[in-house]
């Protein structure tokens, strides 16, 4: 068995937590992984992605290779655009937040971008800002896009809970509380489509 | 045994730990920056006295990491690879003096430049100055190979270099710990008391004791087990494939069974037996190298009129950039997969300055005093003020290395080129901008030197500054009139008298130094935050 997976978003919106959050529940697993990730420059608004590759035997690369990647996650759907080239074209899903984040001048259309999404053979296209907001957690946009696409993950929705409570810890029971909600809320879209 | 979860970075921070490590010594920069960081914030570092602060540049760092090991104890040097021409005086002669406690270099490059001004291999420094380089492929080996670092090093009394690069140094992975730590060494001296004196006498013949060490060093990288050699039916091309390399050629085998034979390289010097076995056994060669083809032209050859050699120098792999399972499949001739093309309409979204980032307010003073004198006069550097370079501030002419926006700055002037600015953060103006004020002030050239002071090593996420609290007294101790020292608040409401000071220092025909003070907007969230936390 194996999942690799791209999460991917703008610098500052959650995409490497989300990823530390799957590592941590798949090592919990006893799953191998490995999670390459972008720092620097690049986290000054400009795109960030991180390839995360989780399988039952030892993992060669730390990049997907191209045309096989199974799920594409993002918190913006113009960067779930980006890295097509990675996505397996009949298998794979792009699960991404609808809601463009715009700080360039030449952004598209966002009917077009949504277009192009759904052009992707597998995809869900969804308010997950609308729905974190719901929950109560408006900050909780990347964890309602990885609720939804913990039903194609391969790993229980408790262990990412218990992987959100292990790395928010730190930072108080209401911080977990929140994000867990929106984890489940964002589970729930994806159980009703 | 304890399985953590640990970037390429963390695992050789950790391991450090475990090795008996008494002190690390480095500067900020991507992709090296979170070793020092892991250490700065482990316990465990903590409770055993290791030191960490970052250094003013690479080159003191290094150093003081040369000092240390000097007295005897182990010693870690961080830095990126452009961090290794800061660090090159002391690096190319630690190699002649040679090591007394264990000292390891770690050397962390930026193939395909993610957040670097060039592609630099450092591999050519360690070859250069004739030292072991390790090259872990893996997480699991760098730890491992942090252990071994320190145990060449003493055995050999000789610094090691660890090359890695950012898709190992960024990557994350299961890493088992080992169960026992090794105790810091004691301070000793070296027994030879002249062992350490680079008097041309003493170097030459440390010098030569350094080419005496080469054959053990080269039977090291033969046997110690880190090099393989994978043997393979299908002679018909022999692989070498070196760090990273190896894990990309085997992600093209689903059953990670290579058909032909390959030569897993991840120690240095290159083990001349095992090359030649490869090269005897198969028609041709393949040269995977993560960087740039220091070996694949070492074996072509000049002449090139041996068997083939395939690499990065005819073609069958890309002459630049990072490889990946696809370009290293395709120089095989293996059929390699393809997702979705990328639509034409996703733009481009480059880094761009935070909103509420100082630099902005800063930018919007500068670009309007220049106004009347035209574009082409301010010279900048590295760090996140380097993107002044894009719309909509397109306000710099030229970035190349630490420091050298004063310095640039001072040649225009000489040339005549005014007003000549400088625009420079407060960590690089320590790191290696105070050099080139003193060469304006000994001079007398009239630039106009703007140190952008958020009081924080911004790009590379918040590191503390050498700078803080010092920028006015270093300048004013540099020798800049204590008149043309100005400070001010980059705000937007600040914004008409920020620009008159910058007007009146364009105007004066001396060194001048305006420092625009106010908290990197990052640092400053991450601050409150942790506030709000406690």
């Amino acid at each position: 068995m194996k999942i690799d997976i791209i999460l991917c978003g703008v610098g500052g919106m959650g995409a490497l937590s989300t990823a530390a959050i799957i590592s941590q529940a798949a090592l919990d697993m006893g799953m191998y992984m490995k999670q390459a990730e972008t720092h620097g420059m690049s986290q000054r608004g400009g795109d960030v992605q991180s390839h995360l590759r989780l399988s039952d035997k030892e993992i060669a690369s730390d990049l997907i290779p191209e045309g096989q990647c199974d799920i594409i996650l993002s918190v913006e759907p113009m960067e779930a655009l980006r890295y097509l080239p990675f996505l397996n074209r009949e298998e794979g899903w792009v699960i991404t937040n609808e809601n463009p984040f715009i700080n360039i001048s030449n952004y598209p259309e966002k009917d077009v971008v949504l277009a192009e999404v759904r052009k992707v053979k597998n995809s869900i296209v969804f308010d997950a800002d609308k729905i974190a907001r719901e929950s109560g957690n408006p900050k909780g946009t990347n964890m309602v896009v990885l609720g939804a696409a913990s039903k194609y993950l391969k790993i229980d929705i408790e262990k990412l809970e218990k992987a959100i409570s292990d790395i928010f810890s730190r930072k108080g029971e209401a911080v977990v509380a929140a994000n867990i909600s929106a984890l489940r809320a964002g589970r729930e879209v994806a159980d009703k489509m | 045994m304890e399985k953590l979860l640990l970037l390429g970075d963390e695992a050789i921070a950790q391991a450090a730990i475990d090795a008996g490590l008494s002190g690390i010594f480095g500067y900020p920069g991507t992709p090296s920056t979170e070793i020092t960081e892991y250490i700065q914030e482990s316990k465990e570092a903590k409770e055993k006295g290791i030191r960490s602060n970052w250094g003013a540049n690479e080159k003191t760092a290094m150093e003081a990491a040369l000092g240390m090991s000097y007295a005897g104890k182990r010693a870690m040097f961080t830095c990126k690879h452009v961090g290794m021409n800061v660090a090159a005086d002391p690096f190319m002669n630690s190699a002649i003096t040679g090591a007394n406690g264990g000292l390891v270099y770690i050397a962390a490059d930026d193939p395909s430049m993610h957040s670097s001004q060039d592609e630099q291999d450092s591999r050519f420094f360690g070859d250069w100055a004739m030292i072991p380089i390790l090259e872990p492929s893996n997480q699991q080996e760098a730890y491992d190979m942090v252990h071994y670092a320190f145990d060449l090093s003493e055995e050999f009394h000789i610094p090691v270099m660890i090359r890695i690069t950012t898709r190992l140094a960024h990557s994350r992975a299961g890493v088992v710990r080992r169960n026992t730590q090794r105790e810091q060494n004691p301070v000793k001296l070296h027994e030879n008391p002249k062992q350490f004196i680079l008097l041309p006498a003493i170097a030459r013949k440390q010098y030569k004791e350094l080419m005496a060490k080469q054959e053990g060093l080269m039977n090291a990288s033969a046997t110690k087990g880190f090099n393989q050699y994978i043997d393979g039916d299908n002679k018909k091309i022999g692989i070498i494939a070196c760090g990273l390399s190896f894990n990309y050629l085997m992600e093209n085998y689903s059953d990670r069974k290579c058909p032909y034979p390959v030569l897993k390289i991840v120690q240095y010097p290159m083990p001349e037996t095992m090359v030649n076995k490869l090269y005897e056994e198969c028609d041709s060669v393949l040269v995977l190298e993560e960087g740039q083809p220091l070996f694949e032209r070492l074996l072509r050859g000049m002449l090139n009129k041996g068997k083939k050699v395939m690499g990065r120098l005819d073609g069958s792999i890309p002459r630049d950039g990072e490889l990946n399972p696809a370009l290293v499949g395709k120089a095989l001739g293996l059929p390699v997969s393809q997702g979705l093309p990328v639509p034409s309409i996703v733009a481009a979204r480059p880094p761009k300055l935070c909103d509420g980032c100082p630099h902005i307010d800063s930018y919007a003073a500068i670009n309007e005093a220049m106004l009347e004198y035209g574009v082409g006069k301010v010279f900048s550097d590295i760090g996140c003020y380097t993107l002044g370079a894009l719309p909509p501030y397109n306000a710099i002419y030229s970035t190349v290395d630490m420091g050298a926006s004063i310095t640039m700055a001072k040649g225009a002037a000489d040339a005549g080129l005014l007003p000549a600015v400088a625009v420079i953060g407060d960590s690089t103006f320590t790191h290696s901008g105070m050099t080139g004020l003193l060469d304006c002030v000994v001079d007398n050239t009239p630039v106009t030197v703007m140190i952008l002071d958020n009081e924080i090593t911004g790009m590379t996420g918040s590191q503390k500054s050498s700078a803080t609290g010092r920028v006015e007294a270093i300048c004013a101790g540099i020798g800049v009139d204590p008149a043309h020292i100005r400070v001010l608040n980059p705000l937007k409401k600040f914004h008409q008298e920020n620009l008159q000071v910058v007007k009146e220092e364009l105007a004066y025909q001396g060194v001048s130094v305006i420092i625009p003070r106010r908290d990197c907007i990052v640092a400053a969230n991450k601050k409150r935050k942790a506030a709000k936390a406690e």
